[in-house]
Order: structure tokens, then C-alpha cells, then sequence
């Protein structure tokens, strides 16, 4: 294998290259080559980013189901609420949005793949599929069931298009047999798939 | 900037087919609605692609009942969410 450049990259640019993928090289070696940032820059920030995983979300969602006024805090603004918690969000602007028993939210970014990494990590692959990204938008119902999560009749379905400048985060409803429960052990529950809105927080009996 | 529209007003979303870069989705074009909520000013995308952050624009989460948007729905009352930029609403 021919590894020998100096800049970093991916397995993949040994592949016939797209004509994005073939701009995205260039500009990555004009940047390092300009001393904007070093290539040693753009390798940490990937790992980092690579890193981050759903536990900052998870952390925020058991503080909510443990303290109502942060909850309506978090409700009224979320990037303020992470701020209190001591996450940086940088420029995030996120919105919350809260199961009940009358209604289950569900995210899709149908124009791409607008996800709050900050607070949940890099998106799943089929998050950016374009089957989940037109069908979440057409027919919720069955995308859930798909995904193991039947919806009563009686709980309205929201879809949240993330088409802008906010990003979104389902607030998932407690489960029950969880009083007295430490946020800690409530952030267990918490998985990254509830936070999208495509399963239920876990059961106590799951962890 | 103060907001044109308030939560509760209902809106119509401007047929309307600009080139360049849009983030109104095409499937909610010419739809009615509600405003949800304000979420605040945001510079215009549409400008913004090309490196002009000149225009401001307050953004509002538009809730659209699905079967307004589809013609129909798997159920009644099921809801979607859209970001929309002022500029492309329309009062009812």
C-alpha cells in the first residue's frame, strides 16, 4: 500500500475518488499547507470527534427526569440548560422536545444529516440513509415499528424535520420503577436511539 | 428585528422555487400550518451559502398536521415540524 503522503486521510482515497472527496483532499492540504491548521490538528479534532458518544445527552435526560425545574429549563432553552451542567455545547442551538403519554417525537433531518454531535456523538449510518431521511417524514408509524417501536393509536406522532439552525433531542419518558433512582443509574437507560426518538428508554430490568 | 408572526398564527409557506441554496424543504411548499414557536434570528442560509452573512432573518418552527402535507397520514393527528425562515410565510 502506497502510504506515504503527509497529510492525513482516509483508506478510501486509495479508491477511484468523487469529485467531493478529490475537494475535500485539496482543501484539507491547502489548510495544512497555509498553516491554518496543522495536520496534526485535523487528526485530533476526527479522534475527538470520533470519540464523543450519546453519555453528555444521556446525562442531561436523567437530570430532567430528576429535577422538574431543570426540565422546564431545558424545555424553554436547551443550550442554556447544557451550559448549567457544565457542557459545551459551542454554537448549538438545541431544541427539546418531550414524550408524554399522548405524544412520541421522532427526529429526522430530511435535507442531510443535522444531528446534535455535540451531545450525542457522530450520527449512525442510517440516520443519514435516505430511506430513513423520507420515510420518517411520510409514514413515521411504520419506520418505528421497524425499528421495534409500536405506537398506540391514541399518541399523536411528531416528526421533527431538523431543516435549519436548531438540532434536537427527545426528551424520553422516565420509566416506572425508577424512584429514588441516582441520575447515574437513570443515565444507564438513557440510550441514543431513545434520544432520537426511535425506541423507548430502557427498562430497569435491562440493566 | 421584532417577529411578523406569533405561536398559534397560522401560515401558508410560499410556493416558490428559487435556485440556489434552499432550506424549506419541497415537500412542504405552498402548505398550511401553525407557527409552534419563534426560535430566533438566524442568518439567511440562502445568503449564507455564499458567504454573505447580510441578511438576518427570524426562523420559526412551523407544525404541520401530515395529512395537510401528504394528502394523507397513517393516523388523524400526527404532526411534522419544519424550520422556516420568515421569508417564506405567508399569513392565512
Amino acid at each position: 500500500m502506497n502510504d506515504d503522503h503527509d497529510h492525513p486521510h482516509h483508506p478510501e482515497h486509495h479508491l477511484p475518488s468523487s469529485y467531493h472527496e478529490k475537494l475535500t483532499a485539496a482543501v484539507l492540504e491547502l489548510l495544512a499547507e497555509k498553516n491554518v491548521l496543522s495536520a496534526a490538528q485535523i487528526t485530533e479534532s476526527i479522534a475527538i470527534m470520533d470519540a464523543r458518544g450519546p453519555e453528555l445527552g444521556a446525562k442531561v435526560v436523567a437530570r430532567a427526569w430528576s429535577d422538574p425545574a431543570f426540565k422546564q429549563r431545558l424545555l424553554a432553552d436547551g443550550s442554556a440548560a447544557c451550559r448549567e451542567l457544565g457542557i459545551d455545547v459551542g454554537g448549538l442551538k438545541l431544541a427539546v422536545v418531550e414524550n408524554t403519554p399522548d405524544a412520541h417525537n421522532v427526529i429526522v433531518c430530511t435535507l442531510c444529516s443535522c444531528y446534535p454531535k455535540m451531545l450525542l456523538g457522530i450520527p449512525p449510518a442510517w440516520y443519514k440513509s435516505k430511506a430513513y431521511r423520507s420515510r420518517t417524514a411520510r409514514e413515521p408509524r411504520k419506520v418505528l415499528a421497524e425499528f421495534g417501536l409500536s405506537v398506540p393509536d391514541r399518541v399523536t406522532v411528531r416528526v421533527h424535520d431538523s431543516t435549519a439552525d436548531m438540532r434536537y433531542l427527545v426528551l424520553p419518558m422516565r420509566p416506572s420503577g425508577t424512584d429514588g433512582w441516582s441520575e447515574e443509574s437513570l443515565a444507564q437507560l438513557v440510550s441514543r436511539d431513545a434520544m432520537i426518538g426511535v425506541a423507548r428508554a430502557k427498562e430497569p430490568a435491562a440493566v | 428585528m421584532s417577529p411578523r408572526f406569533r405561536a398559534g398564527d397560522r401560515v401558508r409557506v410560499r410556493d416558490w422555487f428559487p435556485p440556489g441554496h434552499v432550506r424549506t424543504p419541497y415537500y412542504v411548499r405552498g402548505k398550511q400550518g401553525a407557527i409552534e414557536r419563534v426560535c430566533g434570528v438566524f442568518n439567511n442560509p440562502e445568503h449564507l451559502a455564499y458567504d454573505h452573512d447580510d441578511d438576518p432573518k427570524t426562523l420559526y418552527r412551523v407544525r404541520f398536521l401530515q395529512r395537510d402535507v401528504w394528502g394523507s397520514a397513517e393516523r388523524p393527528d400526527d404532526t411534522i415540524d419544519i424550520e422556516i425562515y420568515e421569508h417564506w410565510l405567508e399569513n392565512l
